[in-house]
Formats: C-alpha cells, sequence, structure tokens
C-alpha cells in the first residue's frame, strides 16, 4: 500500500464556508480556526471574504491577529445592531466622558477656589495643588454623531483626550 | 418653440454610489438618499470596507427611517477603519474606556479633596473651637474628621461633625476615622 500523505490539515472555517481547498498559504487559517465557523461567518456576513483578505494583506503578519479580532468584534455588534453596530458603543461612551469631564472641571473650580482662598489667607500652597489641575493629554478622537458626515468627521469636535498610551 | 418635455442631464446627477460603479443611478436606487454626489469619498471608503453589495443587503433589511443613520455609523466605522485598519472602531472604544476610567478615578479623588475642604470650611464657620484647622496637622494634634457625604443634609452633618468632635477633644483621642463618601459616578 503506497504511503500516501493522508494526513492534511482540516480546512480552515473560511475555506470551508466557502467551499474550498485550504491551502498552506491560506490567509485566513491562522485566525479562523475551524472550531469557531461562527467567527469567520459573521466577517463575512459583514465585511466580505475578499475585503477581509485584501485587508489583512495590507497590514503586517504580527498584526493581523489583532485586526481579525477586532473585525469579529465589529461584525458581532454590527449583526446585533444593524443601525449602529458598535458606533452606539461609541457614541455612549462618548456623552458619559463628556459628562464626567464637565463633572470633573466644576469640581476643579470649586477646588480651586477654596486653594485660591487659603493661599491668599495662609500664604500657603496647599497639598495636592497639582492634582487639581488635571490634565489630559491633547489627542483627539474623532466624535460620531449621527450627521457626522454632514458636519465632517473632524479630530477636533470631541475636546477631551487623553495622553499618548492607549487602552489596548 | 415647443418646450423640451425631457429632463435636462443636471437635474438626474448620479448618486455617489453610482458614480464610483459606474452605472446607471435608478429612480429606486438604495444609496441614492445616502450617498450624494457631492461626497464622493464617503462611498468609497463604505465600498472599501464593506463592499456595495454588503451594505444594499444591510439597508434593504432596515426601515427606510432607520437607513440614514445606519450608513453614517457604516461610514463612520468604514473611516475609522481606513485610519486604523488593525484596530478600527475597536480602537477608538478602548480609547474611550480608559478615558472613563480615568476621569472617574481623578473624578473620584478631586471629589474627595474638595470635601475636606468644605468640611473644614463649615467647621470653622460654624465652631470657634480655636484651633487652626487648616493644615493643623502633624504632632499628636492631627484631627482627622469623620466625613460623611450627605449633601442634602448639611446642617445635621455639621452638628454630628461637632458633637464628635467635641466628645474626642474631651475625650482625649484626636483621632477619628474617616471614611470616605460613596461617590457615585
Amino acid at each position: 500500500m503506497s504511503s500516501s500523505s493522508s494526513y492534511s490539515n482540516p480546512p480552515c472555517a473560511a475555506c470551508k464556508f466557502l467551499r474550498r481547498k485550504c491551502l498552506p498559504s491560506c490567509i485566513f487559517a491562522p485566525y479562523f480556526s475551524p472550531e469557531e465557523p461562527i467567527k469567520f461567518t459573521t466577517v463575512h456576513k459583514v465585511f466580505g471574504a475578499s475585503n477581509v483578505s485584501k485587508l489583512l494583506n495590507e497590514i503586517q503578519p504580527h498584526q493581523r491577529e489583532d485586526a481579525v479580532n477586532s473585525l469579529a468584534y465589529e461584525a458581532e455588534a454590527r449583526l446585533k445592531d444593524p443601525v449602529y453596530g458598535c458606533v452606539g458603543a461609541i457614541s455612549v461612551l462618548q456623552r458619559q466622558v463628556i459628562r464626567l469631564q464637565k463633572e470633573l472641571d466644576a469640581t476643579n473650580a470649586d477646588l480651586m477656589r477654596y486653594t485660591n482662598f487659603e493661599q491668599v489667607n495662609n500664604n500657603q500652597i496647599m497639598v495636592n495643588q497639582e492634582r487639581s489641575n488635571f490634565q489630559y493629554g491633547r489627542r483627539m478622537v474623532p466624535s460620531y454623531s449621527s450627521s457626522a458626515w454632514n458636519s465632517g468627521i473632524s479630530g477636533d469636535q470631541n475636546n477631551i483626550g487623553i495622553d499618548g498610551g492607549s487602552g489596548r | 418653440m415647443a418646450s423640451s418635455s425631457s429632463p435636462s442631464l443636471s437635474s438626474y446627477s448620479p448618486c455617489a454610489a453610482c458614480k464610483f460603479l459606474r452605472r446607471k443611478c435608478q429612480p429606486e436606487c438604495v444609496f441614492a438618499p445616502y450617498f450624494p454626489p457631492d461626497q464622493p469619498q464617503k462611498f468609497a471608503n463604505v465600498h472599501k470596507i464593506f463592499g456595495a453589495s454588503n451594505v444594499t443587503k444591510l439597508l434593504n433589511e432596515l426601515q427606510p427611517h432607520q437607513r440614514e443613520d445606519a450608513v453614517n455609523s457604516l461610514a463612520y466605522e468604514a473611516d475609522m477603519r481606513l485610519r486604523d485598519p488593525v484596530y478600527g472602531c475597536v480602537g477608538v472604544i478602548s480609547l474611550l474606556q480608559h478615558q472613563l476610567r480615568q476621569l472617574q478615578v481623578d473624578l473620584s479623588c478631586a471629589k474627595s479633596e474638595l470635601s475636606k475642604y468644605q468640611n473644614l470650611g463649615d467647621i470653622a464657620n460654624t465652631t470657634n473651637l480655636g484651633f487652626n484647622l487648616i493644615g493643623g496637622g502633624g504632632g499628636g494634634n492631627q484631627l482627622l474628621y469623620h466625613h460623611q457625604f450627605f449633601p442634602r443634609d448639611q446642617q445635621q452633618q455639621q452638628q454630628q461633625q461637632q458633637q464628635q468632635i467635641i466628645r474626642g477633644l474631651e475625650g482625649g483621642n484626636n483621632s477619628f476615622d474617616t471614611t470616605g463618601g460613596g461617590f457615585r459616578i
């Protein structure tokens, strides 16, 4: 009996879905394992296999796993909320950030009144003067609104930024 | 001169989608209301990330009054994905969550600081114990004030604090537990 190489990797979820041979060079295989068929189905439904393939080809191999996972997240969010997708979450978060920032500004203003008062009366710099001036970096997040495109997506609409580091 | 019944070409300017796809823009074109010809980049981005047929299917599954918001959110997502091909909108969410956490911590600290000053101010205004309450730490006379944050009942709060301070001084025990108020954000 000829010992042909009968062992072959099972097709990845993408090739299984697309009903094609999963080649060793398949760009999807590392990120869409056959045990997670829904992941590819979801991504394909929202973005399309060819768009995902082009996107993955344009980024470095070490970034592709994160890219696939973020696409899967967005696709799932879009299927759960076909109108807003994950942008709904962004909108909610932006409102919360703005609200908290206003509250912080108001609290800081109150603090400044007390610290200025004591500076005048005691000629003493109160502790935590630095902490009463809460500063944020100027990295901007483009804000979303339902008329975002009508007014132009701009990095300056949201005046709230964070430090250079991200929360990733 | 017989008036021409055919409309002028300028009134049937193809939408940005049909212009991009190089096809005739039909009156019932699903893209036309949301991709005006003066915003070609909007459709180009959406097409690049999602593809025209996926967008068509999505729009057809929605009610007409929902489609504008859907298109705008798709355009936003596509724009974010083009700016950040690895994380797209997920990067924005992550950033905002980080901002939010930072703000919550800072707000909590600021309110805590503020409540200390407010308590000091209230007590200094209403009592005349002869103590230098401001900056009066150090040594064995460090006073820590029992802090309760009940902004609606400040008068009762002041009375309670005064009573506790007086009791503490009379008993020779000058240390009190401070419990931070529960600041709900």
